[in-house]
């Protein structure tokens, strides 16, 4: 993914400051530390609920109410596979299935080299292609065993 | 100097329209030819994805499914004069898919550039928005009422009582919120109105914060579409810069912003109230109403919290009257609808319509049948809270009324096409999962019913008590129906009750003879 960097209170504090002009800066903060640092650390948690006046109880349960939310950093590539109805329709779930028995990974684990993390996602809009997937954010449609392994071998050479 | 479209829609850019691009440009480079490249959202053509346009004095001519690879010759032929190739499909309006539809909200998708306001403006964008400061607040409202105009999110709500409702809620001040947190299975529409001409939901909005008095507006888009993102953001950003958004838009003396706002993969969060809650900040958890988000939503003040299809319709409505809009449609139905086909089908794409073609129609005529060459076993209209309709139902016409009459809606459009591999017992036993894995967990029909549902529906495959089994199951989808606070508890048994009513005997494999395989 981007280049992460590694946890700093200071720039954290700068992230947070930056936000709380905002109406409702909550997730956008939570975003922005991601986006920053790869994951949100558990340090940010009090930190962040401090800045908005909240218990670390209640911006805990923020944090891990939705699926984004990394607690811990993920591998250097993400791919999400889509497992809702319209890609299941096209085989989506027996793909996925084979793909991460040849990696031998369960979904949300990364490869031993940390090269890749496998997630599950619902739905990313592109029906008429599904199988869809995103590697790194990138869309990819009518995903088969082949593209998966491509992008696995791709992964761990990047 | 010639126009060549290659779509930045993101389902062009997931079946390689990146690298195609940078072939063209490569090929153009070597050849010394001079090209001007547009980035277009996609015409809806899905299937023949990366569709590339060039323009020629006599109409846009389309070559469908294009590869790097195909480029060298695509120049050999000439494609730059719109010169004949086994991948052309010819003049891109004359082709029947697009040629049958009747575009309003979906005008200018496909066709425009998508972050060019002269581009907008020259396809006919910002009369809707000139309208609406020529008469006023009140009769904006009314125009909006007199299109027939409904909540395309799903619900179905008509979409002037409720900016008529927030218009007439006393507050310091209001807001327009839109959900774009399009997280249903098979729908896609969304994504690609703000892809292909954000401008529309950007008027849209401005229009509905002009007429129910609110100076800014939220869109809550979800992270899954990062590309969409993106073009929104260039978007809010030349809008801003031409004065269509800010202290005083387009010199109108009104104010109002909009502020782009990503969600973080939590489907409930398209429920409104559950969105709204987000927005500040919070966990998603739905709030249960009344209050309505139209007297106590954002910030507990009144809010219209919308679509991105209602609000991106509605400068259509404004520039060609509301009458206009109401003239197209069946019964209480009016207007178009932009159908998702998706899933196991042959021609997968956005096809917007008057409501009224059959359920038939649309999956087979327009849609081509299944990918695979099987025959269609199943359709789920409506996202992953939709009803699973059997061919048996085909004759159904596509109207909110005449869903609802079958115990199916059609929700946001989308139709997921299954063929007879499906296993249905399977399918409903994952609209029970997908509701246990994002139920906001507020209300316990919702949070434990699902899971319960699972487990049910387990036991009944493994051939457990199966007759007593599927009874608890009905019963349980009934408490869950009406027990639950929001649509993801109360919808979440349609797919399961009609898996159950339509294709019995895929519960029942356990039990049946094995001859019958």
């Amino acid at each position: 993914m981007s280049g992460a960097v590694p946890w700093n209170e200071a720039r954290a504090q700068e992230i947070i400051d930056a936000h709380l002009g905002l109406e409702g800066p909550g997730l956008p903060i939570l975003h922005a530390i991601q986006e920053e640092f790869g994951y949100v650390p558990e340090a940010a948690v009090p930190q962040i609920a401090q800045a908005l006046n909240i218990s670390r109880a209640e911006m805990h349960g923020v944090v891990s109410f939705y699926h984004d939310f990394r607690r811990e950093p993920a591998g250097r590539h993400v791919l999400k596979l889509c497992r809702a109805e319209s890609c299941q329709s096209m085989g989506s779930e027996k793909i996925a299935k084979d793909f991460l028995e040849r990696l031998k990974l369960e979904w949300g684990a990364t490869t031993n080299d940390g090269s890749l993390t496998i997630e599950a996602v619902y739905c990313l809009g592109l029906c008429a292609h599904s199988p869809g997937a995103l590697y790194d954010n990138e869309p990819v449609g009518r995903v088969d065993a082949e593209i998966l392994d491509e992008l696995a071998a791709e992964a761990r050479n990047s | 100097m010639t126009k060549v479209y290659v779509p930045r829609d993101m389902a062009a850019l997931a079946v390689g329209a990146k690298r195609v691009l940078a072939a063209i440009e490569k090929e153009a480079a070597a050849r010394g030819e001079t090209i001007q490249i547009v980035r277009n959202g996609s015409r809806g053509l899905l299937w023949l994805e990366p569709l590339v346009e060039v323009e020629t004095p006599e109409g846009r001519i389309g070559y469908g499914n294009v590869k790097p690879s195909d480029v060298p010759s695509l120049f050999d032929a000439g494609f730059l004069k719109g010169g004949a190739h086994p991948l052309s499909i010819g003049k891109v309006d004359e082709h029947p898919y697009w040629a049958k539809q009747t575009r309003v909200t979906f005008e200018r998708v496909g066709i425009i550039d998508p972050v060019d306001l002269d581009d907008y403006v020259a396809h006919g964008g910002g009369q809707g928005l000139a309208k609406a400061f020529e008469i006023g607040p009140a009769k904006v409202i009314e125009e909006v009422t007199k299109s027939g105009l409904r909540g395309r999110g799903g619900a179905g709500f008509p979409a002037g009582i409720k900016w008529k409702t927030v218009a007439d809620a006393p507050a310091d001040r209001r807001y327009v919120v839109t959900n774009a947190d399009e997280g249903d299975s098979g729908t896609f529409a969304d994504r690609m109105v703000m892809e292909g001409d954000p401008f529309v939901l950007i008027e849209g909005m401005t229009i509905c914060g002009y007429a129910i008095g609110a100076s800014k507006g939220f869109i809550y888009l979800r992270a899954e579409y990062p590309q969409c993102a993106e073009v929104l953001t260039e978007a809010l950003e030349a809008a801003r810069e031409a004065g269509w958004l800010g202290p005083n838009v387009r010199g109108s003396g009104f104010a109002f912003d909009i502020e782009l706002r990503i969600g973080a993969g939590a489907y409930v969060c398209g429920e409104e109230t559950s969105l709204l809650e987000s927005l500040e900040g919070h966990r998603g958890i739905v709030r249960a109403k009344p209050p309505l988000p139209a007297h106590v939503g954002f910030m507990s003040r009144p809010t219209v919290v919308n679509n991105v299809l209602t609000l991106a319709t509605a400068p259509a409505i404004l520039a060609k009257g509301g009458e206009y809009y109401a003239s197209f449609g069946v019964g209480r139905s009016r207007g178009t609808m932009p159908l998702q086909i998706a899933g196991n089908v042959k021609y997968g794409g956005l096809y917007e319509t008057p409501f009224g073609l059959t359920l038939g129609e649309i999956v087979n005529d327009i849609g081509g049948g299944t990918l695979t060459g099987r025959p269609v076993r199943a359709v789920q209209c409506g996202g992953p809270l939709g009803a699973y309709v059997p061919p048996s139902l085909f004759d159904t016409p596509f109207d909110y009324e005449a869903f609802q009459k079958h115990d199916s809606l059609i929700g946001h459009g989308g139709l997921v096409v299954f063929d007879d591999t499906v296993d249905m017992a399977q399918m409903a036993r994952f609209g029970m999962e997908f509701c246990a894995i994002e139920s906001c967990g507020k209300c316990t029909p919702c949070r434990i019913g699902s899971t319960r549902g699972v487990e049910t529906i387990d036991k009944i495959v493994e051939g457990v008590d199966v007759e007593s089994n599927i009874e608890l199951l009905s019963d349980l989808c009934h408490t869950m129906k009406f027990g639950s606070l929001c649509a993801l508890g109360g919808f979440a048994p349609y797919p399961v009750e009609s898996a159950l009513r339509h294709y019995p005997e895929d519960f029942r494999k356990a039990t049946l003879p094995a001859a019958a395989e």
